[in-house]
C-alpha cells in the first residue's frame, strides 16, 4: 500500500516538489543545442578574425541573427539548469545555496538579455 | 549535514574513465558557462562599433585569448560529444559495463577529431600554420 497521498500521486510532483520538470527541461535544450552549436561553430569559422564590417554582415543577416537568438536564448536556459545542479549538489548551506543559484539566474538571464540585444541591435540597424 | 560520510569518496576510489569523464562533463559545462562571456562581449562589442570591436578581437588575437578559445572550444565539442551519450543512456541504452567505456573513449575521439578540425579550419582562416 502506498504511503503517497492520491493527489499527491496524480501531481507527481516529488519530494523536489518539481517532479521531472528540470530534468526534463535540461534534456530537451540539450537537443536542441545539438544542431545550433554545430552550426555556430561553423558561422563562426566562417568570420574568425574579420573586420567589423563583415562580422556584423553575418550577425546581421536574417537567418544568423535569428539562429543566434535561439542559440543565446537555449544556450543561457541550459546553463543555469546546469549550474543550479552543481550548486544543489556542493553548497550544502541552505541559504547561500538559494542565493548562488539565485545569482546564476539572474547572471544568465541579464547576459543572455544583453546579447540577445547586441544581435537585435546589429539585425536592425547594421 | 554533520559528520556523515559523503559518497563517492574521490580521493579513495581509483580514477575510472566513467567517473574521470563525468567530472569532465561537468567541469566543461562550468567552463561553457563562463566562456560564454566572451561570446557575449564579442557581440556587445560588434553592436557597439568598429573601436570596441577591434578591443575584443585584439584581446582574441592575444596569446592569452588564444589559449582561452582552444579550452573553450575543446570544452564545447567535449560536453556536445558527451552529451550526446547522456541522451543515449536517458533513451535506456548503452549501460552494459564494456559500453560505457567504449562510448567514453568514443565521445573523447569525436571531441579531440573536432576540437582539431575547427582549429585547422580556423588557422587556416587566419593564415597561421599550427
Amino acid at each position: 500500500m502506498s504511503m503517497r497521498s492520491p493527489l499527491g500521486r496524480v501531481r507527481g510532483l516529488g519530494s523536489a516538489k518539481e517532479g521531472t520538470g528540470h530534468w526534463w527541461a535540461q534534456r530537451v535544450t540539450a537537443i536542441a543545442l545539438i544542431p545550433l552549436t554545430l552550426w555556430f561553430a561553423a558561422g563562426l569559422l566562417s568570420v574568425i578574425g574579420a573586420e567589423h564590417g563583415a562580422a556584423i554582415a553575418w550577425i546581421g543577416s536574417p537567418v544568423t541573427a535569428v539562429l543566434l537568438v535561439l542559440l543565446l536564448a537555449t544556450g543561457f536556459y541550459h546553463a543555469q539548469l546546469g549550474l543550479q545542479v552543481v550548486l544543489e549538489d556542493y553548497v550544502h548551506h541552505e541559504g547561500a545555496k538559494i542565493a548562488a543559484i539565485l545569482c546564476v539566474k539572474f547572471a544568465c538571464l541579464l547576459l543572455g538579455a544583453a546579447a540577445v540585444f547586441g544581435v537585435l541591435k546589429i539585425a536592425f540597424q547594421g | 549535514m554533520g559528520k556523515r560520510p559523503l559518497s563517492p569518496h574521490l580521493q579513495i576510489y581509483r580514477p575510472q574513465i566513467t567517473s574521470v569523464l563525468s567530472i569532465l562533463h561537468r567541469f566543461t559545462g562550468i567552463a561553457l558557462a563562463l566562456g560564454t562571456l566572451h561570446l557575449v562581449f564579442w557581440i556587445l562589442a560588434a553592436a557597439q562599433g568598429p573601436e570596441a570591436f577591434a578591443a575584443v578581437q585584439a584581446f582574441s588575437d592575444s596569446w592569452a585569448g588564444r589559449l582561452l578559445m582552444l579550452g573553450w572550444t575543446a570544452a564545447l565539442f567535449y560536453h556536445l560529444a558527451n552529451g550526446v551519450r547522456h541522451l543515449v543512456w536517458d533513451a535506456g541504452f548503452g549501460f552494459a559495463p564494456g559500453q560505457v567505456s567504449i562510448s567514453g573513449g568514443l565521445a573523447l575521439i569525436v571531441a579531440a577529431t573536432l576540437t582539431l578540425l575547427a582549429w585547422l579550419i580556423g588557422t587556416g582562416q587566419l593564415g597561421i600554420s599550427l
